[in-house]
């Protein structure tokens, strides 16, 4: 749990979710069994059925192989991604909720193109150095200390404070986003309350911005989302720029402190992986690819809006979609020795980042940040290992990375 | 490995997943909304070939077509 968690009196608002005991037909994303290790039941329910289904969140399916998760992916007919987290409840449906990865045909395609130009590798590279920076003013701060935890220390800022400063927002505001963050992915799984206070006052914090820069423009991506036309060349809604900024706060932040956590948990435990690559830089990109299959943190959701067969399962109106990327990436069909992790692994079209057209659309940035934390930790602390005295805790939910990350250097 | 490779990238499978310009950035270029293209008419210079075989292997849309000419 994060470090700025909310106080607990308002935590559980629904009741507690009984454990899981037929995951096959009762499955839960929340079951802590999940939350710590769910590779091996994502093999046993993909070996018994590639598409299962649980009541519980009022009615979800769950594909695990990759053709199924593709298909579904793909088909923009049956599936909306009007809601895309799997929650107790169904929040009512917000118009601009957070284009565009709350989008459907036709809005998606216009909502997405004007978000892509900021965000191509290009525009990353130019972005390279102060996310350098940021790496190694975080380990100014704790390599005297011989450990720390790199979650709360490291992994965790490095995303937020490099979206801030696209944004053109303070990076010391970033706390605040990591609190917001935790609330709506995390808590608001389960307590509807916490997710409306969060996204309430995330939309009242750039509602402030918006303003300012209507007096004042600048010249950072807020100002970018305010200038840009829709198709017939009106400006935006505000509540659409609202709407954007929120998808880039919420998608841009947990998921790449996840990504960039997972892999220093890996190299902490696995010596040979961590010498191999501080000896050959030029194996980092296959190694971030390999990282970003074996433990892709983002699962999203669909929900079902006409009747359709996946993988000889009906699926039924009304239900949600849990979009598991991270099992598709596990499946032996298309990776072979799924379960391991080989960081030169040559065939490795993973879905970490999605598939069609709700490709991630910050999928550049999250490649260049790790590529950059995973470095410049490696230059300055290449002898490293997890604290045996220390506990490494993950989030739970939707998206999966540790929160908790003891590390011991030399 | 007979005649010449050409690489082409189906405009609308591509979701600019931007793997082939990172892996055979010498065959692909990429527009201002980061979705890809073949360089030129796709011709893969020689050496190249493994490079192009390996842009086709790592796409996750199955976008990117080698035809052995």
């Amino acid at each position: 749990m994060s470090d700025s968690a909310p106080t607990t009196q308002d935590e559980r608002v629904l009741p507690e979710h009984p454990p899981v005991t037929d995951w096959l037909h009762d499955f839960d994303h929340t079951d802590p069994r999940w939350t710590d290790n769910p590779f091996p039941i994502w093999d046993d329910i993909r070996s018994a059925s590639p598409v299962v289904h649980t009541k519980r969140f009022q009615g979800c399916y769950l594909p695990t192989s990759y053709e199924a998760v593709k298909q579904i992916a793909h088909d923009t007919e049956h599936f909306s991604s009007r809601r895309v987290v799997v929650r107790d409840e169904r929040p009512e449906v917000q118009r601009n909720a957070a284009p565009p990865i709350t989008s459907d045909p036709p809005e998606h395609k216009p909502a997405k193109q004007l978000l892509l130009p900021p965000f191509t590798p290009d525009a990353m590279k130019r972005l390279e150095p102060r996310v350098r920076a940021i790496c190694n003013e975080l380990i100014d701060e704790f390599i005297a200390d011989g450990g720390c935890d790199a979650a709360a220390r490291y992994t965790k800022h490095i995303p937020v404070r490099a979206i801030c400063h696209m944004l053109g927002i303070p990076e010391k505001d970033g706390d605040l986003f990591v609190r917001w963050i935790h609330m709506i992915l995390e808590l608001g799984i389960k307590n509807e309350v916490m997710l409306k206070q969060a996204v309430g006052e995330m939309t009242e914090y750039f509602a402030g911005h918006i303003e300012a820069r209507k007096q004042r423009p600048t010249d950072d991506l807020i100002s970018t989302l305010m200038n840009a036309k829709d198709k017939s060349g009106q400006p935006l809604e505000d509540s659409h720029v609202l709407g954007s900024l929120r998808l880039l706060l919420i998608a841009g932040i947990d998921t790449t402190w996840s990504a960039i956590g997972a892999s220093l948990w890996h190299l902490a435990k696995t010596p040979a992986d961590r010498e191999r690559l501080v000896k050959e830089p030029r194996l980092m990109p296959a190694a971030v690819e390999e990282l970003l299959r074996a433990y892709s943190p983002v699962t999203m959701a669909r929900e079902v809006m006409k009747e359709t067969t996946i993988a000889g399962c009906p699926m039924k109106p009304g239900n949600m979609v849990l979009l598991s990327f991270p099992a598709a990436n596990r499946d032996p069909a298309v990776f072979p020795d799924a379960d391991k992790v080989m960081i030169d692994r040559q065939n490795n079209p993973h879905a970490a980042f999605g598939l069609g057209i709700h490709r991630c659309v910050g999928s550049n940035l999250a490649r260049m940040e790790m590529t950059v934390a995973l470095e410049e930790w490696l230059k300055r602390i290449p002898d490293f290992r997890l604290d045996p005295a220390g506990r490494v805790a993950w989030s739970e939910g939707t998206v999966r990375g540790p929160r908790q990350l003891p590390i011991l250097f030399g | 490995m007979s005649g010449k490779l050409r690489v082409r990238v189906d405009q609308d499978k591509c979701q600019g997943h931007a793997r082939c310009k990172q892996l055979a950035p010498e065959l692909f270029d990429l527009d201002e909304y980061g979705n890809a293209h073949e360089h030129g008419d796709g011709t893969v210079p020689a050496g190249l070939e493994d490079k192009a075989w390996l842009a086709k292997s790592n796409c996750p849309e199955i976008a990117i077509e080698v035809i052995e000419e």
